[in-house]
């Protein structure tokens, strides 16, 4: 048979899953996991809007977490693309975006504490790498042209704001505005580690089991980001930027003695701080890798690989429910609805709630992991297969998507597949915080334990992970010859 | 003219800044549902501030490590907390001490529960039928939900929690405990008694569904502890007016919010044991 490559390397993919999938821990441990699951669905379709306090000023503290954080990171990851050609600043960007938001509110905490600051820091950081990259490779794209008819003697700085900004202006403004939505996640997010954002409440009304509070707040998330080209206009944009610092809230003052302890003694491996050497130093670090980093790194990889291929399926059944080629509009309204649904709730959220509602495997992580990313590449691949204009004759139903539009859609769905799996594996370190063995697990039984040292090792274990699988992506996108257009990459 | 209008903004600004007093501000270990924390602990907030003359604000936080950070980074100067976070808090605050203990703090216990499908009864030592069981922790912080459980376990089989029992998980607090195990998604779980004992007081325990199945023997738990630095910054003698707040506090309604029938004074050294077994178990270095 001579299959293509991205068929070949579509197979392996699927291999290694289901090879993980023999070793992943997937069962379903709840003795009835249906009857809370009942109890959540009466409980999102009875909202309650009224009893929950303070839920106003939750929203407008995620909005304002959000707008700060992204605007940071949006201008320092601007600076970063413009220094983009040296190895070393690719290098470090590579490295902030590595490391989860989470993560870096998780360390943050321990030295800026409930500041506000903390949670600003936790979005921007991670976002500027992300940016950097994005950016650079927008401006890498423009139309050399302009550039080319400048008169000799104009300096670079002119030359770039005449001849290159203008052209990767819009590029710029789009994806900005799509890390904006995604800025609004992740805000929502840090409240499960104590920001005071809608995560926060989300948690203790869900652990309360006051399921029409979850309602009430899962409701007013979605409204808020299905609205948010509505609200967030262009021109409206500035004055955000300007008024969100102020609704961060107080928080408590930083103490700055706190942050000199955390980088000259916290993080300093106990061996040293202690006096050890470097053989104490050794059996340390022996110790970590055998009884946590290794097992850490196992399960994650495991996870990772099996919502991959979970998430490819997710993707071929969810891109029909948007597309023209199937359907009328009414039920296309219904599937972008059920897509802005799974791409809106944060994979932490969702798996958190499949946790309390099935017990701890891997099997809660894996499906919200496939749900989340699965609705996000149904969504571009949907926007895509849009595009194709099917012959009047072409045949219908299932002979349609098989032989008309999967062979067109199969190389973007492949490519956005590869973006997302270092994306699907920092959540899935991640997920651990929830009591998943991956390596966010240690890192938080670490963290919980006050012991930073071991936690920063993890955190460069878990970062150094994700570097390597970005590569490994690259590479494979490389050898399959596979673009997409970076502004709706969906990183 | 201008001068004039400069001496009335200057006197209006200070007229309008308030005697500036230095807030004190507390925490408490997140070890129930986040309700009952509120409610308990702004009423102590009230309780505190009209005893101490000073403002007082409770702040909630998400996990135990966090109100330990927040204790050490000084951004809190007061803590209720378990056996463990306050050894492991006073260790990381030189000159940290702890002030008080509720009475039934010195003879504190934890419950081993069931669901009703595993058919384990109630008995003296911890039943073998445990084993191979799943079962779920508190908080990984936690003194009654996670060390002195953790310690019998071992006791107990010689082995760790995660070879006894087919799946060990962390549930966060000790209310989450109960309805988890509640619900089967956990077969086996340990919590703090005294939440278990409030809950089936306000008969919010499906006592067909769960039942208690062994009983730690006792130990010391929760205190209130400290900064050293705070007599500096609200004057002296101001730990020891903290502390006689706190075991003076007889308001009935307000104890029964922790639940304790009233607070004792308490120091450092009641908790030497927790902290060996802490370094036994190897969660303190």
């Amino acid at each position: 048979m001579m299959a293509s490559a991205s068929v070949r390397i579509s197979l392996l993919f699927v291999a290694i899953g289901l090879l993980s999938l023999f070793f992943a821990d997937i069962a379903i441990t709840s003795i009835n996991p249906w009857k809370d699951l009942t109890a959540l669905f009466i409980g999102i379709v009875t909202p309650d809007f009224l009893s929950l306090q303070g839920m106003g000023t939750a929203l407008l503290r995620t909005i304002a977490f959000a707008f700060t954080g992204v605007a940071l990171g949006s201008v320092s990851g601007f600076l970063l693309a413009l220094a983009f050609r040296w190895r070393v600043v690719r290098m470090f960007s590579a490295f902030i975006r590595a490391i989860h938001e989470l993560f870096w509110a998780l360390i943050f905490l321990q030295f800026f504490g409930f500041h506000p600051l903390t949670g600003v820091l936790a979005i921007a950081i991670p976002y500027a790498g992300i940016f950097a990259k994005v950016y650079s490779d927008i401006l890498d794209e423009v139309d050399p042209t302009p550039a080319r008819v400048l008169p000799a003697g104009t300096s670079t700085f002119s030359a770039f704001l005449y001849a290159r900004v203008p052209d990767a202006l819009p590029h710029l403004a789009t994806y900005t505005a799509y890390r904006l939505e995604c800025g609004l996640r992740s805000s929502a997010v840090l409240g499960f580690v104590g920001l005071p954002t809608l995560g926060f409440y989300l948690e203790s009304s869900f652990s309360q089991g006051f399921y029409s509070e979850v309602g009430a707040l899962l409701i007013l998330f979605y409204v808020l980001i299905a609205t948010l080209r509505f609200w967030a206009r262009p021109r409206l944009v500035p004055f955000y930027i300007i008024a969100a610092p102020f609704f961060l809230g107080d928080g408590l003052p930083i103490v700055w003695g706190n942050v000199v302890r955390f980088f000259t003694e916290d993080i300093v491996p106990s061996p040293i701080r202690n006096g050890d050497g470097i053989a104490g130093l050794a059996t340390w670090l022996s110790e970590l890798t055998l009884h946590e980093a290794l097992p850490g790194i196992w399960n994650t990889l495991v996870l990772t690989q099996v919502a991959l291929v979970l998430t490819g399926i997710c993707t071929l059944i969810a891109f029909p429910l948007i597309s023209r080629h199937f359907g009328g509009p009414k039920r296309r309204g219904i599937g972008h609805i059920l897509l802005v649904i799974a791409r809106s709730t944060p994979e932490y959220m969702l798996a958190y709630i499949l946790l309390q509602l099935w017990g701890p495997s891997m099997l809660p992580a894996i499906v919200a992991l496939a749900l989340h990313n699965g609705g996000i590449i149904g969504h571009l691949i949907g926007k895509r297969s849009n595009e194709i204009r099917l012959r009047p004759d072409a045949p219908q139903g299932c002979d349609r998507y098989h032989y008309e539009l999967l062979p067109r859609l199969y190389r973007p769905f492949i490519a956005f597949l590869l973006y997302r799996w270092e994306i699907i594996m920092r959540e899935t370190a991640i997920l651990g915080i929830l009591g998943i063995y991956t390596l966010g697990f240690y890192v938080d039984s670490a963290i919980q334990n006050i012991q930073f040292d071991r936690a920063m090792v993890l955190i460069l274990i878990t970062a150094s992970l994700n570097i390597l699988v970005d590569t490994i992506s690259r590479r494979v996108r490389q050898h399959l010859k596979l673009r997409t257009s970076v502004t709706c990459e969906g990183h | 003219m201008l001068k004039t209008l400069k001496r009335a903004l200057l006197l209006s600004l200070a007229l309008i800044t308030p005697a500036v007093a230095e807030t004190f501000v507390f925490t408490a270990i997140p070890d129930a549902d986040e309700t009952k924390l509120r409610e308990r602990f702004q009423s102590v907030a009230d309780y505190l501030s009209q005893k101490l003359d000073v403002d007082v604000r409770y702040v909630p936080v998400k996990d135990y490590a966090a109100a330990v950070s927040a204790f050490r980074n000084n951004q809190v100067q007061l803590a209720w907390f378990g056996g463990l976070s306050g050894v492991q808090a006073r260790a990381l605050v030189p000159g940290s001490r702890a002030i008080a203990q509720g009475k039934e703090d010195t003879q504190f216990v934890s419950y081993f529960i069931a669901h009703k499908s595993t058919g384990i009864e109630k008995s003296d030592s911890l039943p073998d039928a445990v084993k191979g069981k799943t079962f779920t922790f508190g908080s990984k912080g936690s003194t009654s939900g996670r060390l002195m459980p953790e310690y019998y376990i071992r006791e107990a089989f010689g082995e760790s929690p995660d070879d006894v029992f087919s799946r060990v998980g962390f549930s966060g607090n000790h209310s989450r405990t109960i309805r988890l195990v509640e619900a089967g998604t956990y077969e086996i779980g340990a919590l703090n008694y005294a939440v278990w004992d409030s809950e089936m007081e306000a008969g919010t325990i499906d006592t067909d569904k769960v039942k208690v199945i062994w009983q730690t023997p006792p130990y010391q738990d929760y205190q209130w502890t400290i900064r050293g630095d705070v007599d500096e910054r609200y004057g002296d003698g101001f730990i020891e007016k903290v502390q006689t707040a706190l075991v003076e506090m007889k308001d009935p309604e307000l104890l029964g919010k922790f639940p304790r029938s009233e607070f004792i004074p308490a120091s450092n050294d009641d908790y030497d044991s927790i902290r060996n077994t802490a370094e036994e178990i190897g969660i303190i270095d």
